[in-house]
């Protein structure tokens, strides 16, 4: 009984081998990099006159909360806007970045893809990369008869910028990863 | 005279020899364990050449001993020989300990090791090294796949996770070496972290029935074991050299091993395994290129009393996850699933790039036991295990920064208390306590998938062996478990509110910063698990088992706090503060039928699950990309139930083996049925062997994988905003029934008395076959591997 006796008091020391909380490590906060929280569509008329701003914001990034769409008045038809998008990541407000000057840097791993509905416009692109191909970030967009529609942005992510129809602005063989999809409400008068 | 003087001088001395060596020795040779004596043990006097046997009483008596040494050999049927030295000093008294549990003293030759039992009244299954070797390129859960039951959930062809009648990750313990594997097991995407290569057998225990290894193993515990250790003095090794076209690369590992006579022991093992591009049947599979290294250091001394274990091992694994299956938002998965192909099909490359996986996993071990007489073994154990795992995305800045840097420490420590000197009940205790501690590095600049935690686990466990008669076997088990989980988490604010958390937990919020605040969840948990099983040998021929397992798995952290983007899957997983524990009632049922060529092992089982933590798509969030689905952690009643048949048919040089699972997981809630859960798979083989061919060996395999027919409907639709239509988003719809060709072959050349070198030739998907597996969550993106032939060396000396 001896050898149990000494098997005992080892079971204790290991049952007693429990550490303590440790509370001192806070862990630091992460604010998302590479968000982009916001885009920003300035549709300026080359005639003159005062800008559309389609905006889309969200600031919560991939958290729960929609992105809200904003659309700041009708487009004249028949008209030829000049387009700029400007990205934001507004995730802190106290550090707003400009993701406009990241796509840039690397503007050949990125394009800008345009759609309307009900053929309220149409989109040419304003400005290329190193290789010759579009990036979008300039563009002009051609109203057509009046109407109402949908007008859709989207951002790809290292798209297959060779394939077939992609520098002619067709999505549908770009591949790569969407970074942004907003689609705006747009009345055409 | 002169010779007369010589005679004298002899006779003198002769006399005074003989008048020293008049003792005796009384010797008793006695059990080990109980005590009782060893009738009928042979017993061989080196030093004098002399043989004689012990009496009915274990007694024996050596006469007309001078002083001195003695050499005695003593050996006895079903024990190990025993070689010692007695000190005579007059009329000496020897009582000599014999061990007959031959088995446990696991000294087996090396190369033969056929794969013992863990369990008696267990669903189990063994691998025996041949079985192991094979598939020294692949993975663990490749070579899972052998036994009925078992199949894989995979993400790609190299990050293969062992599923066990439909239950995986957190729900299976992975025991190496005597190490529970401490490694992010709870994510999918995450495989074990060891190599194959440094197993000599593995077992493979269905459901919660091995409560010594852990308690919450739902699914069923994987235990590895090292080759086994012979005590004599020897040097020996092997290497295994394969090489494959799918792949192009190679798999290496060689193991070296010293061993004395005396008990001590120190082996080295090392493998290197480099795969570039795999390819599917037609068409390369873009950044699934894998390289992998290992070594493992193995030292101690081991004899049938005391002995103790130091073990290190290191493996880095890197392995590149397919380009095509990282997308960005939804529309990116309706298109992969309509395009039938990747998107990205680039030309054969060793690159890994991102997205890929790198992860390094060490585990440092020392362990000691001691036998004591009539009484039992007691084990110590310390471990502890170091898990870097860093994950990286393609970024649109730095694809070179990690997106996930998680690093998981694991402290362990272990008594282990087996009393056994009454063969007809044996018992076993044991008490263990673990700390571990996650951190989440903020270096990635993406928020942590899974926060910073420290966790604490204390428990205590009792299982008792019951020979009730010489075929009647009786297991019952116990074990408590207590697990403390203090965490760390920054939650979104708006998050925070989608949860309703800011009703419940509003007393752990410890600061608010920026949108984000920062909580402390802490959680206790208390679990009881409870086995039994019973062994009954009906004749000669048959046996049946049946058993019982009650468990409760505490959750793990990602059920718990899951919480953002996965860009491989296209979806939020979300998990939830309020997980509780869940419960499983498992009952087994095995027949067994072994007669001189037939072989049947039939295992039914029904499991039901209280509580059952799944995830699920639960509805979808609008974000700047486009609209997500939701994948919640949450906790229904689940009933799974299956068979797995196991038949072989011996004819001369021909066999014949089947093996069949069949399972259904139902949602008892909802009435529908669970989640990836295994399709019925039969592999029928046919083999032939002559040993006069060179030990030649051949098997044809056919592997038929039926469509599930039963599963839950998640898909929806979703809004294509270039066409502005809905589409149809059909993330569950599984891929079709399937069926591959394998075919595999071996012989052996002797090249010298102590050299063996076997010449193995496999083709996998012989025909070349495109298919895709419901249980591989890149099946959206691309067709599983097409055909491979591999070339395997292998040099036993």
């Amino acid at each position: 009984m001896k050898t149990l006796k000494r098997i005992l008091i080892l079971s204790l020391l290991t049952g007693s081998f429990i550490a303590c909380d440790n509370d001192d490590d806070t862990p630091v906060i992460i604010n998302e990099e590479e968000v982009i929280t916001t885009m920003t569509v300035t549709l300026t008329p080359s005639a003159g006159g005062s800008a559309i701003i389609l905006k889309t914001q969200d600031l919560d990034g991939d958290g729960p909360n929609a992105p809200v769409v904003t659309v700041s008045g009708n487009l004249a038809a028949s008209t030829v806007y000049n387009g700029v998008i400007e990205l934001l990541d507004e995730l802190d407000p106290n550090d707003v970045e400009d993701i406009t000057e990241e796509v840039k840097e690397e503007d050949d791993e990125h394009q800008f893809f345009f759609s309307a509905t009900n053929a309220i416009a149409t989109f040419d692109y304003n400005d290329e990369d190193d290789d010759g191909n579009p990036i979008g970030l300039s563009f002009t967009l051609t109203t057509g008869a009046s109407g109402t529609g949908t007008i859709t942005v989207t951002l790809v992510h290292e798209p297959l910028k060779n394939a077939s129809g992609v520098s002619e602005g067709n999505i549908e063989n770009a591949g790569g990863e969407e970074d942004i999809v907003a689609t705006f409400p747009v009345t055409v008068q | 005279m002169k010779y007369y003087l010589l005679i004298v001088v002899l006779c003198f001395t002769n006399i005074m020899h003989t008048q020293n060596c008049t003792y005796t020795l009384f010797g008793e040779v006695k059990d080990f364990h109980d005590g009782t004596p060893m009738s009928g043990a042979t017993i061989y006097v080196e030093t004098l050449d002399k043989y004689l046997a012990a009496d009915i009483n274990g007694k024996f008596s050596i006469k007309n001993l001078c002083n001195g040494n003695l050499i005695l050999v003593v050996s006895h049927v079903g024990c190990d020989t025993k070689r010692l030295e007695v000190n005579i000093e007059g009329d000496t008294y020897k009582e000599i300990n014999m061990e007959h549990h031959v088995e446990e003293l696991n000294e087996v030759k090396i190369s033969g090791n056929a794969g013992v039992r863990l369990t008696k009244t267990g669903q189990e299954s063994a691998l025996k090294t041949s079985d192991i070797e094979r598939f020294s390129a692949l993975n663990l859960g490749d070579a899972l796949k052998q036994v009925a039951g078992v199949s894989s959930i995979n993400t790609g062809n190299s990050i293969v996770k062992p599923v066990i009648n439909g239950l995986h990750s957190s729900r299976i313990s992975v025991v190496t070496n005597g190490v529970l594997l401490q490694d992010q097991e709870w994510g999918i995407e995450h495989a074990p972290n060891i190599d194959l290569n440094s197993a000599g057998t593995i077992n493979v225990i269905k459901g919660a029935n091995a409560l010594a290894y852990s308690g919450d193993a739902i699914g069923g515990v994987i235990v590895m074991s090292p080759s086994k250790i012979s005590r004599k003095d020897s040097v020996y090794g092997k290497t295994i050299i394969s090489g494959q076209t799918n792949g192009r690369g190679y798999n290496v590992t060689s193991a070296l091993t010293k061993t004395w006579q005396k008990g001590w022991y120190i082996s080295g093992q090392a493998s290197a395994k480099r795969f570039g591009d795999f390819k599917a049947a037609n068409y390369n599979l873009t950044n699934t290129g894998v390289d992998t290294k290992g070594f493992n250091l193995n030292t101690g001394f081991k004899t049938f009393e005391k002995g103790f274990n130091i073990n290190y091992s290191h493996l880095k694994t890197e392995i590149g996850i397919l380009r095509s299956a990282h997308i960005g938002s939804i529309n990116d998965l309706v298109d992969a699933i309509n395009n039938g192909e990747p998107i990205v099909i680039e030309d054969f490359s060793y690159d890994i790039n991102s997205p890929k996986q790198e992860i390094t996993h060490q585990i440092l071990k020392a362990e000691f036991y001691k036998r004591f007489k009539k009484f039992g073994k007691l084990q110590l154990q310390y471990d502890f295990q170091n898990n870097q795992r860093f994950e990286f995305d393609i970024r649109r800045g730095d694809d070179n920064k990690p997106a996930i840097d998680l690093n998981l420490k694991t402290h362990y420590i272990k008594a282990d208390l087996k009393l056994d000197a009454k063969t007809e009940t044996t018992y076993n205790f044991g008490i263990h306590a673990r700390y571990q501690n996650n951190f989440a590095n903020p270096d990635t600049g993406v928020r942590r998938l899974i926060p910073d935690y420290d966790r604490y686990d204390v428990g205590a466990y009792a299982i008792s062996n019951f020979i009730l008669s010489d075929n009647t076997v009786l297991d019952v088990g116990l074990r408590y478990d207590f697990n403390r989980i203090n965490a760390k988490k920054w939650f979104l604010e708006s998050r925070w509110e989608e949860r309703n958390y800011d009703e419940d937990f509003s007393d752990i919020i410890i600061q608010t910063d920026g949108g984000q605040l920062l909580v402390n969840p802490e959680y206790t948990f208390h679990n009881v698990s409870v086995s039994a099983g019973i062994f009954h040998k009906i004749n000669q021929l048959q046996s049946v088992v049946l058993n019982y397992g009650l468990s409760r798995r505490s959750p793990n952290p990602a059920e718990l706090f899951s919480d953002g983007l996965h860009h491989s899957a296209a979806r939020i997983e979300l998990g939830d503060l309020r997980i509780e524990q869940e419960k499983s009632n498992r009952f087994g049922a095995t027949y067994q039928f072994k007669s001189s060529n037939l072989s049947l092992n039939v295992e039914g089982f029904v499991n039901y699950i209280e509580d059952f933590i799944q995830i699920v798509p639960f509805g979808t969030e609008q974000t700047i990309r486009g609209a997500f689905p939701v994948w919640n952690y949450s906790q229904i009643n689940a009933l799974l139930y299956g068979v797995d048949v196991t038949a072989n048919y011996k004819l001369k040089q021909w066999n014949i083996n089947n093996k069949t699972s069949f399972i259904k997981g139902r949602d008892t809630n909802a009435k529908i049925a669970l989640i990836d859960m295994p399709a019925f798979r039969t592999v029928n083989a046919v083999g032939y062997t002559n040993k006069k061919w060179l030990d030649f060996n051949a098997n044809l395999e056919s592997e038929w994988v039926f469509e599930q027919n039963d599963y839950p409907n998640f898909n929806f639709e979703t809004l294509n905003p270039t066409t502005q239509q809905m589409v149809l988003v059909d993330i569950s719809t599984p891929p079709p029934a399937y069926h591959l060709i394998n075919f595999r072959s071996d012989i052996t050349l002797a090249l010298s008395e102590k050299t063996k070198l076997n010449l193995g030739f496999t083709v996998f998907n012989l025909f070349n076959t495109s298919y895709r597996e419901y249980l591989n969550r890149l099946r959206y993106f691309a067709d599983d591997l097409g055909r491979n032939f591999m070339l395997q060396i292998k040099l036993n000396y």
